[in-house]
C-alpha cells in the first residue's frame, strides 16, 4: 500500500514540475501575440484623440517605450503576483475583475459540467447498454444535435421557447436585482453567497436565472460524453476481463458495474479536461446570450473597447485556469487508474 | 457405463470415482448466425472426461476447438445457439438458466484463458479479484478467510503474498497468466477448460504451466480439457486426445496410441506437419479448413483428403470403435462394417475420388 501513495505522490510532483516550462511557455505565446499587432495598446485605445506628445506621455506611463524584455519580465511579475496588471481603459486592476466577475463564470462553467455529466453518464450508459435499440438511436441523434448545434443559437430558442411564449425562466441576468441587492457580498460568487446567508428565496431565484445558461452551455458538451462513453462501454463489454468475470461465475449486475461501466468511465475525465477549454469558449457565448456579466463578457468588452492590456490579462488567467484544470484531471486519473502512474 | 455398482451418493472427498466421467458431452451444437446462414462451429460433438484425466482438444484454427471449450461452460457468445447434451455431475448444463450456470461457473466449473495480459480487470488489485470471485460463491466468508485462501492459491501457483495489493499491470505475462490460473482453481472446480493458455507465453513459462496443470490434477482430481494446437504439449501433458476437423471431432482415443498409430488421415497429415528437430522438410494440408456455412458434403474432410474415395464426398462416415478403444470418423475404418456403406455406393463406392468426379458430385448434389 505504502509503495503505492508513493508512486503517486511521485506522480504528483513530477507533474507540477512539468508544468511549470508548460505555463512559461504559455506566458511567452501570449504576450508576443499581443505585442506582434502593429503600434501599441495605447495608440491603438486612444490614437486621434490625444497629441503626438500626450501619447508618449501615456505610453511613457504605462512602460510601452522600454526594451522588450524588461516588458516581459513586468508582465511575468505581476502574472506571478497574480495581479495581471491594470487595465488601460478603466483603470481596473485585472486580478479584480477575476475577483468580482470570476463568479458568474465559475457558477456557470460548474453548473454546465454538472449537467453534462448528469445527462450524459446516464444516457451514455443506457446507449451502450442497450445497443441498436430505438433509445440507443434517439440518444446518438440527440448527442449529434447538440453537439453541432451553435450555443448561442441554442441559447435564443431556449429564450424563446422557455422565456418569452412559456414564461417559466427568466432570459437574462444571475438574479432579479433586488435579490443581487439583498445577497451580503463575501465570495462574490452570488448563489454561495445566498446559500451562506441562508436566503432560501435567493438561492431559488438565482437557480432559476442560471437554469437555462447551465443548460445551454451543458448540451454543448454532453453530445462528445454521450458518444464516447456509449462507444467505450460497446467495447469494453465484449472486452476480455469481462468475460473472464463471467467465466468466474460473477454476478452478471457486478459484471456490467464493477467491470464494464469502472472501466468505460475512465476516459470521461480525460475528455472532461478537453472540454474544459471548449467550455470556457462556450462560456462567452453564453454569457452575452444570456447577459450575465461574466468573465466572457467582460473580455469582449475589452476586446471592443481594444484594452490589450486586459484582454492579456484575462487571456492569460484563462490559459492557467485550463493548465491548472487538465493538471488535475491527470491527479483525478492517476487515483482511478493506476497504471496512469509512473 | 463400468461394471461394479457405484452407490447414488456422491463419492467422499478424495476418493472421487475415477471411472464415471465427471462431464459427458452429447451432440453438442453451437451455431452462431450470419447474413449468409448459420455457422455450425461445432457440430454433433461428443466426449467424456473423468476425474484427474486430462483431454487434449487439437485441431486447426477455426476448426471450433474455442467454441466447444465455450459451449460446454455455457459461455458461448450473446446469439449463438446451443443444443445437445452437457452433463455435468447428472445436471444438464444446456438446460440451465444463466443464473444457475453463474453459480456454477468458479466452484464447479472453470475456464483459463489464452491471453493472460487482457484478461484481468486493469483497475482492480488482484486482491480485489480474488476478494470479488470467493464472496460471489461464498458469501459467508470473512475478510481473513478470503485473504488467506487467496494467498494459499496463488502460493500454489509461486506468487509471493507481497504481491497481494498490487495491479494487474505491475506483473509479467508468465506471472498474470499464474493468477489466472490462481484465480480459475481458487474455488477448486471439478472441470476446467484451458484454452491455449500457454500460446502467448515463452517456453520456459509454457513448460512451468504445464506442470501446474499436471500438479492440478494430480492433488485434486480436476478433471481438465486442455485446447492447443501444440502437439507436443499433447503428449506431454494429456491422457486422452480428441483431434477436430471443422466443427467435428474426428479421432478421439487414448493420447499415445493417437499418436503412435493415427487412424483419421487428417490426424496423419497433422502428425506428419509437426515440426521437430528431425523435421528436413515442411509438410503442410493442402486447402483451408472449409466454409462452416456451407461445409463439404460426406466427409468434412474428404476435399483435402489424400486417401479420399467416392464414398467420402457423398455420405458422413459413422464413428468407428477400434479395437484400441479409439474412435474415428472415417469410411477406411467403416468400410469394413456390414453394411455401413450405403447400398447405392456399395458397388463403386471404394474407388478413389478423383477432382473431376468430386466437381460432378457437388453438381448433382
Amino acid at each position: 500500500m505504502s509503495k503505492q501513495s508513493g508512486s503517486l505522490r511521485r506522480y504528483v510532483l513530477t507533474r507540477i514540475g512539468l508544468a511549470v516550462p508548460m505555463v512559461l511557455i504559455l506566458l511567452v505565446l501570449v504576450f508576443v501575440l499581443m505585442r506582434v499587432a502593429p503600434g501599441d495598446p495605447i495608440s491603438a485605445a486612444q490614437g486621434g484623440h490625444l497629441t503626438p506628445a500626450q501619447l508618449a506621455q501615456k505610453r511613457h506611463q504605462a512602460g510601452f517605450d522600454k526594451p522588450l524584455i524588461l516588458q516581459f519580465w513586468e508582465y511575468l511579475r505581476s502574472v506571478l503576483t497574480l495581479n495581471f496588471g491594470t487595465t488601460i481603459s478603466d483603470g481596473r486592476s485585472v486580478s479584480s475583475i477575476i475577483v468580482q466577475n470570476g463568479g458568474v463564470t465559475l457558477t456557470l462553467a460548474v453548473g454546465a459540467v454538472v449537467v453534462a455529466l448528469g445527462l450524459g453518464v446516464p444516457l451514455g450508459l443506457l446507449a451502450g447498454r442497450y445497443r441498436d435499440s430505438a433509445g440507443d438511436t434517439v440518444t446518438r441523434v440527440f448527442a449529434i444535435v447538440t453537439y453541432a448545434t451553435p450555443v448561442f443559437f441554442l441559447g435564443l430558442l431556449a429564450q424563446l421557447l422557455f422565456s418569452s411564449h412559456l414564461g417559466w425562466l427568466p432570459s437574462s441576468g444571475q438574479a432579479d436585482t433586488l435579490v443581487q441587492l439583498n445577497v451580503p457580498t463575501k465570495t462574490h460568487i452570488l448563489l454561495l453567497d445566498a446559500l451562506i446567508s441562508g436566503q432560501w428565496d435567493a438561492v431559488w431565484n438565482i437557480f432559476q436565472h442560471y437554469l437555462l445558461p447551465w443548460i445551454t452551455l451543458g448540451l454543448l458538451i454532453v453530445g462528445v460524453f454521450i458518444r464516447m462513453i456509449r462507444i467505450n462501454l460497446i467495447q469494453t463489454l465484449q472486452g476480455d476481463y469481462v468475460e473472464a468475470a463471467r467465466a468466474r461465475g460473477i454476478k452478471e449486475s457486478d459484471v456490467v458495474v464493477k467491470h464494464a461501466f469502472r472501466n468505460s468511465l475512465v476516459p470521461v475525465v480525460t475528455v472532461l479536461g478537453l472540454q474544459i477549454a471548449m467550455l470556457l469558449g462556450g462560456a462567452v457565448l453564453t454569457e452575452k446570450t444570456f447577459n450575465l456579466s461574466g468573465l466572457g463578457s467582460m473580455l469582449i468588452n475589452y476586446i471592443n473597447s481594444r484594452d490589450y492590456i486586459a484582454v492579456q490579462g484575462l487571456v492569460t488567467f484563462f490559459a492557467l485556469v485550463v493548465v491548472v484544470i487538465s493538471m488535475l484531471i491527470d491527479f483525478i486519473n492517476a487515483l482511478i487508474d493506476p497504471r496512469v502512474r509512473y | 457405463m463400468s461394471a461394479h455398482v457405484t452407490s447414488p451418493e456422491p463419492a467422499p472427498a478424495g476418493t472421487a470415482d475415477t471411472s464415471r466421467p465427471v462431464l459427458s458431452v452429447r451432440d453438442l451444437r453451437v451455431w452462431y448466425g450470419t447474413p449468409r446462414g448459420p455457422v455450425r462451429a461445432v457440430d454433433s460433438v461428443d466426449f467424456d472426461v473423468r476425474p484427474g484425466e486430462t483431454l487434449g482438444l487439437v485441431g486447426e484454427s477455426g476448426c471450433g476447438k474455442s467454441t466447444l471449450g465455450r459451449g460446454v461452460l455455457g459461455l458461448a457468445p450473446e446469439g449463438a445457439a446451443v443444443d445437445g447434451e452437457v452433463n455435468f455431475r447428472g445436471t444438464n448444463l444446456v438446460s440451465l438458466s444463466k443464473k444457475q450456470l453463474q453459480e456454477l461457473r468458479g466452484p464447479e466449473l472453470g475456464l483459463i484463458f489464452q491471453e493472460p495480459m487482457t484478461r484481468l480487470n486493469p483497475l482492480m488489485r488482484i486482491s480485489e479479484h480474488f476478494a470479488e470471485t470467493l464472496k460471489t460463491h461464498e458469501p459467508g466468508l470473512t475478510k481473513d478467510q478470503v485473504r488467506e485462501r487467496a494467498l494459499e492459491a496463488l502460493r500454489g501457483m509461486g506468487i509471493p503474498p507481497s504481491r497481494y495489493h498490487n495491479y494487474p499491470h505491475e506483473f509479467s505475462g508468465g506471472m498474470r497468466q499464474r493468477i489466472m490460473i490462481a484465480l480459475a482453481l481458487v474455488l477448486r472446480p471439478a472441470f476446467v477448460v484451458a484454452d491455449e493458455p500457454t500460446t502467448a507465453l515463452d517456453v520456459l513459462v509454457e513448460a512451468q504451466i504445464i506442470r501446474i496443470l499436471a500438479d492440478l490434477r494430480r492433488n485434486f482430481d480436476t478433471a481438465l480439457v486442455l485446447i492447443t494446437h501444440n502437439l507436443g504439449i499433447v503428449a506431454e501433458a494429456c491422457d486422452r486426445v480428441a483431434v477436430m476437423y471443422a466443427g467435428r471431432i474426428v479421432e478421439q482415443g487414448d493420447a499415445r496410441e493417437v499418436f503412435a498409430r493415427p487412424q483419421h488421415p487428417y490426424t496423419q497429415e497433422l502428425l506428419r506437419s509437426t515440426i521437430s528437430l528431425s523435421t528436413t522438410g515442411l509438410h503442410y494440408i493442402p486447402g483451408a479448413p472449409p466454409d462452416l456455412v456451407e461445409p463439404p458434403t460426406g466427409c468434412r474432410f474428404h476435399p483435402r483428403c489424400p486417401k479420399a474415395m467416392k464414398v467420402c464426398a457423398a455420405v458422413e462416415p459413422p464413428d468407428v470403435l477400434l479395437n484400441s478403444g479409439s474412435t474415428s470418423a472415417c469410411w477406411h475404418q467403416a468400410q469394413n462394417i456390414a453394411g455401413a456403406i450405403p447400398p447405392e455406393h456399395a458397388t463403386d463406392g471404394r474407388e478413389p475420388l478423383a477432382l473431376a468426379e468430386e466437381i460432378s458430385v457437388a453438381d448433382e448434389a
